[in-house]
């Protein structure tokens, strides 16, 4: 999108043939901007923590009863920097023990794996569903709405009934993995934005395209694969994000509630128990799910440079 | 008829090769009526109409006239209450399954997605034409309405003059012999516009299609058309057929700027004005409207 709307102003005709120098420069520009932009917010969060911890009471704000700002002791708020180094050190005593950071960086990996599958499995259904919708208009009036209200129902309400059907799942060779009710849950976060962003995608092209296909005869098939499915792609890739960021919440939660031993959820809440003894230890593990929120939107927004054609809009000049 | 030969289906050419002076389009009594939320709407009555084979023949009339919808009802993207349509022989919706006509719409409508090539190319690769010589003859196309050098070109990267070239190229890619333009200059400012309806004079008369051109332009249908048919709206009826006697229209090739400015010109101008606001002599009486479009049906 930014590249049209860049395009747009000041070409009145055609724009000339070596225009891609022309409009690199202010979009790096922008990309550098917004990456300043970005350094800055991030500053400013560690200015108003710091600041606060330094200036704030140690008791924390009360009105009346109520605590309406946090204590500013270093158990409730240690400093940025005790953060960071806690970060590098090895984290337990024991002999070998690897770094925080190692292990938090493990620990994400392996629920990014988990959250990977879940928004994989996300955009199947989702796409299937936003499908059935838009080639029959009563699927998407009986469907729509049980899909809303699915996601009314709390993942903590559900998590343990799917970890208990999941074990009893044994197909073959085929068992059921304590991951996958991580990844199925997941999956059931991920579903619905693309649900939502992909029938919306579906439904888009206009009525002189649609009309277009069909004086060329063209039948359901074809013209979902030359006309729906590109018009689909700008309103899917938000959706697709969203998605992904959705799966990433959803497996850390279900990792929580499930118990499930080795990702990042569980090690937030084993470091959160620690934090009483080592306040810095608890926050490695909420700096990776961070990151790996990010790392997760970010693949989709790759995916979005692969696809860029198709997010071009025609325009009467 | 023109020395073309038809490049639709195998099926097409069997039906149309023993009539080869059939009409491009026969509509007889045709009515089409809407239901809307505030009652029936006539948006056609009563319509008779031939479309020679090669025959340019323009619709103009007031909004409302439904020169679209009769365009549309050809096309079969709507279908008539009552009455008889046929396109060359055949039932509206055949002849779409045949692809006998080629469309072009007031907006381009490009897929954007699409270079300007690819959206040529776009009903070849629709019928399974193979890529070799989908690829030639996108090439002949983009010759012809002369955007060879921006065949790599992105739809949003022409400007509207351009957008609607591709989309002429793009509805004479099967080679159609009828052509349907609904309004396809209408968003074009006027230098443009004379531009591209000489360059359709041009391409017309190469390819010997028939066209069914709807306008609002007094001036683009006396330019383009061999008959300019009057329609007056509710109910929408044809109020009169005129024969476009100019000088130089012989054979379409000949038309080109100088008719614009050619007497005989002005004389058709005026007629078709004269037609379309009811009779000069009562003009400002609307009542005897209704009954010329009674006498001529």
């Amino acid at each position: 999108m930014t590249a049209t709307r860049n395009d747009q102003r000041g070409e009145v005709a055609v724009r000339p043939a070596n225009q891609s120098g022309a409009v690199a420069n202010p979009a790096r520009t922008r990309l550098l901007g917004g990456f300043l932009w970005g350094i800055a917010g991030v500053a400013l969060i560690a200015l108003i923590w710091e600041g606060y911890k330094f200036f704030g009471p140690d008791n924390g704000v009360l009105i009346g009863e109520l605590r309406v700002l946090p204590r500013t002791t270093d158990l409730a708020m240690p400093h940025l920097w005790d953060m960071m180094t806690r970060l590098a050190e090895p984290v337990t005593r024991a002999d070998g023990a690897l770094p925080l950071w190692a292990v938090v960086a493990l620990a994400a990996l392996m629920t990014l794996g988990i959250a990977a599958a879940g928004w994989a499995v996300g955009v199947i259904v989702g796409v299937a569903f936003a499908l059935l919708m838009q080639r029959w208009r009563l699927a998407e009036f009986g469907l729509l709405p049980w899909i809303v209200i699915s996601q009314t129902v709390p993942l903590i309400a559900f998590a343990p009934i799917v970890k208990s059907w999941g074990s009893r799942v044994e197909i073959g060779s085929f068992e059921w993995q304590d991951w996958m009710s991580v990844a199925l849950i997941a999956s059931y976060l991920a579903f619905f934005p693309i649900t939502v962003g992909a029938l919306k995608g579906l439904q888009s092209p206009d009525r002189i395209h649609v009309e277009l296909f069909d004086t060329y005869a063209a039948g359901y098939w074809p013209t979902l694969v030359r006309l729906r499915l590109p018009a689909a792609v700008p309103y899917l890739l938000p959706a697709l994000r969203l998605g992904a960021a959705n799966a990433v919440i959803g497996a850390v939660v279900a990792e929580v509630s499930t118990g499930l031993q080795g990702g990042i959820g569980r090690l937030l809440i084993q470091f959160a128990g620690q934090a009483s003894g080592d306040p810095s230890k608890a926050w490695g593990p909420i700096f990776g799910a961070i990151v790996l929120g990010l790392v997760a939107a970010g693949s989709v927004a790759l995916l979005g440079i692969i696809l860029k054609d198709y997010r071009r809009t025609e325009e009467a000049a | 008829m023109s020395d073309q030969i038809p490049t639709t289906t195998p099926a097409a050419e069997t039906m149309t090769g023993a009539a080869g002076a059939e009409a491009a389009v026969e509509v007889r009594g045709l009515n089409k009526q809407f239901q809307t939320a505030s009652g029936v709407v006539h948006a056609l009555e009563g319509i008779d109409l031939t479309v020679e084979a090669g025959e340019f023949v323009s619709l103009i009339g007031p909004s409302g006239c439904g020169k679209s919808t009769l365009m549309r009802l050809i096309a079969d993207l709507d279908v008539p209450t009552s009455g008889e349509l046929t396109v060359f022989g055949k039932t509206a919706t055949q002849a779409r399954l045949d692809q006998d006509y080629g469309i072009a719409f007031q907006q381009a409508g490009l897929l954007p997605w699409r270079t300007v090539a690819a959206n040529v190319a776009l009903p070849l690769e629709l019928h399974g034409v193979a890529s070799a010589a989908r690829r030639t003859r996108v090439a002949d196309l983009l010759e012809m309405v002369g955007l060879t050098e921006f065949a790599d070109r992105f739809p949003d990267q022409l400007s509207g003059g351009m957008q609607q070239r591709v989309a002429i190229a793009r509805s004479l890619a099967e080679q159609p012999r009828l052509l349907l333009m609904d309004e396809p200059f209408g968003a074009l400012d006027e230098m443009t516009r004379e531009k591209m309806q000489t360059d359709l004079v041009r391409i017309a008369a190469d390819t010997g299609a028939a066209v069914v051109f709807v306008t609002h332009s007094i001036p683009e249908a006396v330019f383009l058309s061999d008959r300019v048919v009057v329609m007056s709206p509710r109910p929408g009826r044809i109020s009169d057929i005129i024969p476009m006697r100019l000088d130089a229209a012989d054979g379409r090739e000949e038309r080109d700027d100088d008719l614009r400015e050619a007497s005989s010109f002005f004389e058709m101008v005026t007629e078709v004005r004269e037609a379309l606001h009811g009779g000069a002599s009562d003009a400002e009486n609307p009542a005897p409207r209704a009954a010329r479009g009674v006498d001529t049906r």
